[in-house]
């Protein structure tokens, strides 16, 4: 299944009055994530967090970066959904053109990007603008 | 367990009324604090001793020559006494502050690792808190000694066969936590000394988790060294105690060098203090240690037997409504314990339940509680840990199994 924009997601939740419903949402985001494969969970592709990890996989292909995501956690996968509806197939500039912390903002979620917060997402982010940075020099 | 009984006995709400923070709300839900076993609240008591140290008489302690000093040392001298007291100390130079339970042990692991040698043995525990736990594995890196692990049983007990089989004449020192911070499991501490004196090994007991919960008496208990935080018990956070046995204390390799720590010092050498001041270099943490001493006057006034049916009434309580919920495992089953439920639900990694518990306003933690190794021992990446004060309330842990219900909705 495709991913939604963000423009989508901020839309999508804005329906929302709750935080059950929005949750709900973002968690069933998750779910439709395509699976990363179980050999891809190595020590290098690892984000560590203190209260649950993130894997990401990254390759390059025309210009444009491909990703593949996880979490033991269902939410910060559901969260790595929607960091991924912006950089998932972006060339490097875009990504490091978009700014994450407004769109986290906007759906409010900006908790989920706090350095206070042990999930991994805030250093995931770091890493695959690391990688951008890296491709775009 | 009898309510009845417990509501004559023991008055929750006029405990709660002591502890400000505990009318606090989260997003508009009353907050239910349920991660005891990281910190406790504070009662009004010692927030006020705080303020009334520095608002009144602070001053450096053990120096001036002035009123301030004076007042300044005798409230904190006053407090050690109190601490001695509650733990019923030989004497109050067997009391050394420390800035918590991890620096404690840190004081005795860095003088051991200049005591051992090599052949000699270390015996600690799988369910050791990291700070009970890397100390020794570094102080037998340092020294050449050889670190023993005793295995726990599956329900979280530690295994008293191999604990007796693994102590040998070559065992120097033998350290284990009165209660497990990750299980709860309260260890039969007093026997577990007497086999470790019976080869004549030092003991040291992390009583992190258990100073809060279990009487303590180190004289009868028969450690050497017990070490404790004042923020599990009600009081400030940077402050905590070693006591330690005045006999072992007192040949004991010193730490930090420095100021208040010296008898006479030339440009050559330095005569180190008498006990407790050779292991309390340095401007103390006064305020803290006042605030400490305040804590543990106000717990030291409770009716301890009544604390201990209301604690046993809130386990008993999580412990029966957790067996019930679906899907739901409990990590750590002793039938001794105290304070504590960790479990795992089938539907969800414990940060989700964490976060979804915390978004109903109910504050437990997550993780690996600082106990890796007996993690990987379970089998779990980690687990979702309530733990309870003597201030919480039977709803309170139905409000805990009420909301883990709607956790199993969204994530189910």
């Amino acid at each position: 299944m495709t991913l939604p924009t963000p423009d989508q997601i901020v839309e999508d939740i804005s329906f929302f009055d709750d935080w059950e419903e929005r949750y709900k949402y973002i968690i069933d985001l998750g779910r439709d994530l395509p699976p990363m494969d179980e050999s891809l969970h190595t020590p290098e592709r690892l984000v560590k967090g203190c209260q649950s990890n993130v894997w990401i996989d990254v390759s390059e292909a025309g210009g444009k970066l491909h990703f593949q995501v996880d979490s033991d956690a269902h939410i910060v996968r559901g969260l790595l959904a929607v960091v991924m509806a912006a950089y998932q197939d972006r060339r490097p500039e875009e990504i490091l053109d978009f700014d994450m912390e407004t769109y986290f903002q906007q759906l409010d979620l900006e908790r989920h990007l706090s350095p206070t917060r042990g999930n991994g997402l805030r250093a995931m982010v770091a890493r695959v603008q690391a990688i951008a940075s890296a491709v775009n020099s | 367990m009898g309510a009845v009984i417990n509501k004559q006995a023991f008055d929750v709400q006029a405990i709660r009324r002591q502890f400000p923070i505990l009318s606090r709300e989260i997003d508009g839900k009353p907050l239910v604090y349920l991660d005891n076993a990281a910190t406790t609240q504070k009662p009004q008591c010692v927030i006020d001793a705080l303020v009334d140290y520095y608002t009144t008489c602070n001053a450096n302690v053990h120096r001036g020559a002035h009123r301030l000093a004076d007042e300044a040392t005798q409230r904190y001298e006053q407090a050690r006494d109190t601490i001695a007291t509650f733990v019923n100390a030989a004497s109050r130079r067997e009391v050394i502050w420390t800035s918590g339970t991890t620096e404690s042990i840190n004081i005795v692991a860095i003088g051991a690792a200049q005591l051992l040698r090599e052949g000699d043995e270390v015996l600690v525990t799988q369910m050791e808190h990291h700070a009970n736990l890397v100390t020794w594995q570094q102080a037998c890196k340092r020294s050449g000694a050889k670190l023993v692990v005793c295995p726990i049983d599956e329900n979280g007990e530690l295994n008293l066969t191999a604990f007796g089989q693994l102590l040998n004449e070559r065992t120097r020192l033998v350290a284990f936590p009165h209660v497990s911070n990750a299980l709860g499991t309260v260890n039969p501490v007093k026997d577990l000394c007497q086999q470790a004196k019976a080869v004549n090994a030092w003991v040291l007991v992390d009583g992190a988790q258990g100073i809060a919960h279990e009487p303590v008496d180190v004289q009868d208990l028969g450690c050497d060294f017990y070490a404790f935080s004042g923020h599990k018990l009600f009081g400030p956070t940077g402050i905590g105690v070693l006591w330690g046995r005045e006999s072992v204390l007192a040949e004991w390799p010193v730490w930090q060098t420095g100021g208040e720590m010296i008898a006479t010092v030339t440009y050559e050498r330095a005569i180190w203090g008498e006990l407790p001041g050779r292991f309390e270099a340095g401007t103390p943490n006064i305020a803290d240690a006042i605030g400490m001493g305040k804590a543990v006057e106000w717990f030291s006034a409770l009716d301890m037997p009544a604390v201990m049916a209301h604690e046993r009434a809130l386990i008993e309580s999580a412990t029966e409504q957790a067996e019930a919920f679906e899907g739901l495992r409990i990590v750590g089953t002793a039938r001794n314990k105290v304070g504590v439920l960790s479990f795992v639900l089938d539907e969800g990694h414990p940060a989700d339940v964490g976060f979804l518990l915390d978004r109903q306003g109910i504050a437990i933690r997550t993780g690996h509680h600082c106990a890796e190794p007996l993690m990987g021992r379970l089998g779990v990446p980690g687990t979702a840990r309530a733990s309870f004060a003597l201030y919480n309330t039977l709803e309170e842990v139905g409000a805990l199994f009420t909301a883990l219900q709607k956790v199993r909705n969204l994530l189910g």
